[in-house]
């Protein structure tokens, strides 16, 4: 079955929103729905930047210092420079790319580990971020030029809140990007085995690169839904650890951390369970400690079954 | 050692292999690549088990699990490979397993001591402190040796020790092995270096196509009778269709040098329609030649194609060209093992199947298809994982994604490792066809058998020299040896 495992993870998470929704009918209240979705469409955003990094085989660990320092920029572009607000957002948009930009050139041409180079960005950026303003809590009252966008990215459409939309575009075109297009199959093959892949001429380094652009780009367009919905931006704490919600999503989604592998689909749907269970927290009054233990939980029951199906599938040839 | 078989998966390494070896006596055991020294080398040190026949150690059958077994006899074996580990210093790597203690910590102090005495008898000027990633290939090789004598050691095994060692360095271990012999110390030796053979062995042994081929005592040893003893096999029926008329030259190197060997430069051209085999041992430098031809490594020196220069600074600028490589890892460079059979034909030539950067899937089924067909590939369907085929069919599949995009070139590193019989003939009359065709195709191949039955003009490789090129009808395995060894044309 070609799409098992994202029919197992859509299953899991229809089952999650039923037990939630029996046991707290607030749970499908319209203003939750809208909440849920509009961090699923802001998580997912980034965390398909992150999975096409991993199917290189590396990993991006700056993404939440990336959020930090592109929100306090967007902030002071918009309330100290009085910017037109679509000016900034393409700027700091673009700002997530070039960070990605260094970040694949440092891990292609310098031959650096991805996990050492995000890394230390993941250092660098959070500490500029804190720098820059001091580390006082930035935000976008003085912005009144801003006020129509911001509405617009908190607003909702057809019932389903813009992030949401914005990630269900990102998906359409990631999908079809990675399953569909010669560049998608350059890079599957990059993954499986950078070697062959070199010796059927793929320019490898230069697909690498591309998919930290993208990573960094997403990210760009991540941080900006992230600092107009909390319009409140700490540099000390704004979008800490939120990398590691990414590399759980790609890896309950099907990504395997060697490369070669991944699917648009399993990360979008292992994204939304993983905010649908942060949302059950909430809503069935459990403890908010417990989240990460939740969390950890499933993803090591995930990655158990799918190692436990393949290995039987192995065992059993044919 | 008596009647020793070894089997791998596919192929017999060792066949009943009957050798002996006295307290005080060097045995150079002597053998093309692949005759099964190595791998009989290994059975002693106990690396490997035999599947059949017995090894006995001073009167006693012994069977070695474990390498640390063959140590308790008192054999050490030093591998072709090097094993010293480059985190560690010298004397660290000298005492590893069997580190001094004094009061439940390493003595290092002492290690260290004891080490500058290994070290002046292999002639390594070194403090024993000098972490080995600062030395070079040859330093370490002598740590390499330094630590076998360490221990009490009453058989040791040599497989290549001189292969990096300069003639002072290699001299300096002749008088060790002199020194050992005298200690009543027998010693297996394996090198391609047929001079040191006749230097230090008092007996050779032959081995070829993991069988006995012969011995010679210590009168019988010259230059002739050991080349005789490495290929005196019958020769092949040839399936070339003999030297081709003259035709444009459709290849030509000027002074290439490669990363490996930067100061050695090569030049040769091939003709339309001829095959030119590159014969020699491993590590002459044949892959290299065919890793910078073909833009993975970076080279220096002009390439030519059909009189018009050509810059290959990547992959894709000779695929562009149409000259393509068929590299010698078929699993780890030729093909993406984990993709289809379909996909690994296509994967280069996407660009042809795009529309906006979306792939055409049924064009591109039908190139594969098509591929498949050519080469007759046996796969039951282009949608069957590369990894589930033979290796034979495997390499059809890297030769059909080449030949699908009209090659001029075709440049081929070891055409048929660990391929069955059957399918190595075909993958030769594919490679005659090609060049009746036209195409130029350079060759590379230690298989010598292969490189005389396939090729037109044999060029011969020793460290890093074209040290030859012979005409078909001049070819013969002894003269190729000789040149492969390094000796005059």
């Amino acid at each position: 079955m070609k799409f098992g495992k994202e029919l197992s993870i859509f299953l899991i998470l229809m089952a999650v929103c039923m037990f939630t929704g029996y046991k707290n009918p607030n749970f499908f209240s319209q203003a939750n729905i809208l909440n849920t979705t509009k961090m699923i469409g802001i998580y997912g955003i980034f965390s398909i930047g992150m999975g096409f990094v991993i199917i290189t085989g590396g990993i991006d660990l700056s993404v939440g210092s990336v959020f930090a320092l592109l929100g306090v920029g967007l902030s002071m572009l918009l309330t100290e420079h009085q910017m037109n607000p679509w000016l900034a957002v393409l700027i700091a948009v673009a700002a997530g790319g070039v960070l990605g930009l260094l970040h694949g050139i440092l891990v292609t041409k310098a031959k650096l580990q991805s996990f050492i180079v995000t890394l230390c960005g993941l250092m660098i950026y959070r500490s500029l971020a804190r720098t820059i303003t001091n580390d006082n809590t930035r935000n976008f009252s003085d912005a009144p030029q801003a006020k129509a966008l911001i509405a617009f990215v908190n607003g909702d459409w057809m019932g389903l809140p813009t992030p949401m939309w914005l990630l269900i575009l990102c998906a359409i075109i990631a999908f079809i990007v990675l399953h569909r297009s010669v560049f998608g199959i350059r890079l599957l093959a990059t993954g499986q085995n950078e070697e062959s892949a070199r010796f059927a001429g793929i320019p490898t380094q230069r697909i690498t690169t591309i998919t930290y652009v993208v990573c960094g780009l997403l990210a760009g367009v991540s941080a900006v839904l992230l600092a107009f919905y909390t319009s409140s931006i700490s540099p000390n704490g704004h979008g800490i650890g939120y990398e590691l919600y990414a590399v759980a999503a790609c890896v309950l989604g099907g990504f395997s951390l060697r490369g070669g592998d991944g699917s648009i689909i399993g990360v979008v749907l292992a994204t939304a369970l993983l905010q649908v269970l942060r949302n059950m927290i909430n809503m069935l009054q459990l403890s908010q400690q417990l989240e990460f233990t939740l969390i950890g939980g499933v993803i090591l029951a995930g990655v158990l079954i799918d190692g436990a199906i393949r290995n039987r599938k192995k065992r059993i040839p044919g | 050692m008596h009647g020793v078989s070894k089997r791998f998966p596919g192929v017999i390494a060792l066949d009943s292999v009957d050798i002996s070896l006295a307290p005080g006596e060097v045995v150079a055991l002597l053998g093309e690549n692949g005759a099964g020294k190595s791998t009989l080398m290994k059975i002693i040190g106990g690396v490997y088990q035999a599947d059949a026949g017995s090894l006995i150690v001073d009167d006693v059958p012994c069977t070695f699990r474990s390498p640390s077994e063959a140590l308790d006899k008192c054999i050490r074996v030093v591998f072709q490979e090097l094993s010293v580990l480059e985190n560690l210093d010298i004397s660290e790597n000298i005492f590893l397993g069997r580190e001094l203690r004094k009061a439940g910590l390493v003595d290092r102090k002492k290690m260290r001591e004891l080490t500058v005495g290994y070290l002046e008898k292999v002639g390594l000027k070194r403090p024993p402190s000098t972490p080995v990633a600062a030395l070079s290939i040859a330093e370490r090789q002598l740590v390499e040796i330094a630590r076998a004598f360490s221990m009490k050691v009453r058989y040791l095994i040599l497989d290549e020790p001189t292969s990096s060692l300069t003639l002072e360095e290699s001299n300096r271990l002749f008088e060790i092995i002199a020194d050992l012999k005298n200690e009543g110390v027998g010693i297996f030796y394996i090198s391609h270096r047929l001079d040191e053979i006749g230097v230090v062995a008092d007996r050779v042994v032959g081995l070829r196509d993991g069988k006995n081929a012969g011995a010679l005592t210590k009168e019988e040893i010259t230059h002739e009778a050991m080349v005789k003893l490495m290929v005196g096999r019958e020769i092949a029926p040839s399936v070339n269709a003999g030297p081709t008329t003259a035709s444009e030259v459709v290849l030509e190197i000027k002074e290439l040098r490669t990363s490996r060997y930067p100061n050695i430069p090569v030049s040769f051209s091939i003709r339309s329609g001829e095959i030119l085999g590159l014969a020699g041992l491993v590590g002459a430098g044949r892959s290299e030649v065919t890793r910078a031809l073909f833009g993975i490594d970076p080279a220096q020196g002009t390439i030519a194609l059909k009189g018009e220069t050509l810059k290959v600074r990547s992959p894709r600028d000779a695929i562009n060209a149409g000259m393509f490589l068929v590299p010698e890892d078929r699993r780890n460079a030729g093909l993406t093992t984990t993709m289809s059979v379909g996909e690994n034909i296509v994967l280069p030539a996407w660009h042809k199947f795009s529309a906006l950067g979306l792939k055409k899937q049924h064009p591109a089924r039908k190139y594969a298809t098509e591929g498949v067909q050519q080469l007759n590939v046996k796969t039951p369907s282009i949608d069957q994982i590369a990894a589930n085929l033979s290796g034979g069919n495997q390499q059809k599949v890297v030769l059909a994604r080449w030949l699908q995009m009209n090659p001029k070139v075709m440049i081929i590193d070891e055409p048929t490792r660990g391929i069955d019989v059957g399918s190595k003939a075909e993958i030769y009359t594919e490679l005659r066809r090609l060049a009746a065709q036209g195409l130029a195709i350079l060759m590379v191949s230690s298989d010598m058998e292969e490189v005389l039955a396939v090729s037109d003009r044999i060029g011969v490789m020793h460290e890093g020299h074209l040290s030859g090129i012979l005409d078909r009808k001049d070819a013969t395995e002894e003269a190729i040896m000789n040149l492969a060894v390094g000796g005059a044309k």
